[in-house]
């Protein structure tokens, strides 16, 4: 009878070995964790990419007097211009191909809708081309620095947020559809019904999280420097603790949501209705400031708001480690929380 | 070839339950139910689905708690901070349990090993239940019969005195059924001792030194095989139909008859010496004009043991 040593004795290694490769067993499970964020940036970031200076569509009605509006408002380099028919022209604003349409008269009028930034902006330029073409003159110079600030595109605002939606998506399923899936096929009153350690267990759950989070990060963050040069201006100390803290948290909340469910459904469920507020309001995609102020403490308690917004400190602001520090605070408070609450209700038959 | 496990002394009682009683809601699983298991032998509980008989081996493993009665296994009891050391000395395979299918069988057996201080190396547990070949294979590409026995090892990574099965063989072929029951075999000779639960007699007849049989959370009949079979006070049964009405009083009255039971299809008598019987009862077929639609014998079997107890068959649901 022979002992065995070493890693292959110890229940825990055992456990996160068999765990990681179960894992990398799943296609799908790949696919979500590492080809999905990717392909998702990489689709966002071709949509949303900066094309130089963007120039407004204006479009002028025929009739007395177009030539001279033309002429006035080619001169302008941030405006695109088209003289059509009236009915032609009516229907390129209604369609939003054109922002605003300009009828010939004395004086002539500015047709446009007031409530999106794009229409004012095309407003306000033809107002000025307009102005400056009657002879109007800036009576002050001003100096401009049209440089662009680093770290200032959507794809910068986006990458910090894939990366915290990834360790969302993946710290809960990570750990919560394994042991829902055990539980559903008796596997783990198998195990209790062993001498293994409970918390060995759980812990396993959280080494095999931890080592499948290095290399996700790893991937997105390598993706946005090489591709879209989305650089890391801050902390890497700060950077790392983030995502340990973050990882954590979302893992003890995946543990929490399936420390007693039965079955992988109810799991999925819960899941989803955990995470669902989280996808919309914690800012991954669009600043979560657009939600109205009553909801901003309930947003800023969020573990991915704070995840999002450390990321982004780190990433495009160079923020220090101890400038993401109240960030660290709220998920460490989720990490401590959530497992408190699962160890004590976690139903291991 | 091995180290001989560690045997208790012979009559020792490994395990041993008094006044056992579980509810759920309303229904009583288990009412009452005594059991001692001696060290060595091969136990069978027998009994049709939703007797206790999980409920009761789900207890002594520990797994599950009774609202009352007394539990002890291998003179020591659940819940008194020794749960871990004791847990080191059984082997348990439960009823219901899949194992992770993208595993392969030795990284399973492996796994189970690595809970234990003490155990035979996983590639000596899969030699002893023939999977050998089958070490690098996923779980989920193997037969019912192959995870089985892979179901099993891991119940015997750690050499356990006592090793449970619960209705191990429901569901596999006949030959499969009997490579397992080579296993239980085996673990019987080195020593250890057995608590099994199965609703095939042939099964509990086949493995079993002594039955308990199980009927609705309480033992009706307990004994070895041939003694439970020799209390019908007769070793045959006679199973016949008729086409036409039979009157049965005369029939029962015939000489070696010890018993009578209308079956749905079938009479069953359950006789001493069928030479005696047979030619009887075609006498007496004879002369009420009934002609036979069918006629069996066989030996009796723990189901007429269940049968004349309980006036249902094991398999009634």
């Amino acid at each position: 009878m022979s002992e065995p040593r070493g890693l292959r004795r110890s229940a825990l290694a055992q456990l996160a070995l068999t765990r990681m490769l179960a894992f990398l067993r799943e296609p799908e499970a790949i696919f979500w964790v590492f080809a999905f964020p990717i392909l998702l940036a990489l689709a966002l970031g071709i949509a949303f990419r900066s094309q130089g200076t963007p120039r407004s569509a204006v479009v002028i009605a025929t009739g007395a007097g177009d030539g001279a509006l033309m002429r006035a408002l080619q001169r302008s380099p941030d405006l695109s211009v088209r003289v059509l028919a009236p009915d032609v022209a009516d229907q390129e604003l209604r369609r939003g191909k054109a922002l605003v349409l300009v009828r010939p008269g004395d004086p002539p009028s500015l047709i446009y809708d007031p409530s999106r930034p794009e229409t004012r902006l095309a407003e306000l330029t033809v107002r000025d081309a307009l102005q400056r073409a009657a002879g109007r003159e800036d009576r002050l110079e001003l100096k401009t620095n049209t440089r662009m600030r680093p770290g200032s595109r959507y794809i910068d605002f986006l990458i910090p947020g894939l990366i915290g939606l990834n360790l969302l998506g993946t710290g809960m399923w990570g750990v919560g559809f394994p042991i829902a899936n055990a539980r559903q096929l008796k596997l783990l009153k198998r195990m209790v019904a062993t001498p293994m350690r409970r918390g060995d267990y759980l812990l396993s759950l959280m080494i095999a999280r931890l080592v499948f989070l290095a290399l996700e990060v790893v991937v997105i963050v390598a993706f946005g420097w090489l591709v879209f040069g989305v650089a890391m201006r801050g902390s890497w100390p700060g950077f790392v603790a983030v995502s340990l803290l973050g990882g954590f948290a979302f893992s003890a909340l995946g543990l929490l949501v399936a420390c007693r469910a039965r079955t992988i459904e109810a799991v999925s469920g819960l899941m989803n209705v955990v995470m669902m507020p989280m996808w919309l309001m914690s800012g991954s995609f669009f600043s979560a400031d657009r939600f109205p102020g009553f909801l901003q403490p309930f947003i800023h308690a969020l573990p991915l708001t704070a995840a999002n917004e450390a990321y982004r400190a780190l990433m495009n602001e160079g923020a220090t480690f101890l400038q993401v520090a109240p960030q660290l605070g709220v998920l460490l408070a989720w990490c401590v929380v959530c497992f408190a609450l699962a160890l004590t209700w976690f139903r291991w038959e | 070839m091995l180290d001989p496990l560690p045997r208790s002394a012979a009559n020792d009682s490994v395990l041993r339950c008094r006044g056992l009683v579980k509810r759920y809601g309303d229904v009583t699983a288990v009412d009452g139910l005594d059991l001692e298991v001696r060290a060595g032998e091969c136990f069978g509980l027998l009994g049709p689905n939703g007797a206790g008989k999980t409920t009761t081996i789900e207890i002594l493993e520990g797994l599950n708690f009774p609202n009352a009665g007394e539990v002890t296994v291998l003179g020591q009891s659940w819940g008194r901070g020794a749960d871990r050391d004791l847990r080191e000395r059984l082997g348990i395979q439960l009823q219901e349990t899949r194992l992770h299918e993208k595993l392969s069988v030795e990284e399973t057996v492996r796994l189970f090993r690595s809970f234990y201080r003490r155990g035979p190396d996983p590639s000596e547990v899969l030699r002893r239940v023939q999977l050998e070949e089958k070490r690098n294979a996923w779980v989920g590409k193997l037969s019912g019969g192959q995870k089985q026995r892979l179901s099993v090892a891991c119940a015997l990574v750690n050499d356990p005195e006592v090793l449970f099965l619960d209705e191990p063989t429901t569901g596999l072929d006949p030959q499969s059924r009997r490579q397992l029951w080579d296993l239980v075999d085996d673990f019987k000779r080195r020593g250890g001792t057995v608590l099994l639960t199965t609703h095939y007699m042939e099964e509990a007849e086949q493995l079993c030194d002594r039955v308990a049989i199980i009927d609705h959370g309480k033992v009706i009949a307990l004994g070895t095989p041939a003694e439970l079979i020799a209390s019908l006070g007769a070793e045959h049964v006679v199973a016949f139909s008729v086409e036409s009405p039979l009157d049965l009083e005369p029939v029962h009255r015939l000489p070696g008859v010890v018993e009578l039971r209308q079956e749905p299809r079938a009479v069953a008598l359950t006789v001493r010496q069928p030479h005696v019987a047979i030619p009887a009862l075609l006498a007496e077929l004879e002369r009420q004009h009934a002609a036979l639609s069918s006629l069996t014998t066989h030996h009796a079997t723990l189901e007429d043991v269940f049968v004349s107890l309980t006036g249902r068959t094991l398999r009634d649901e």
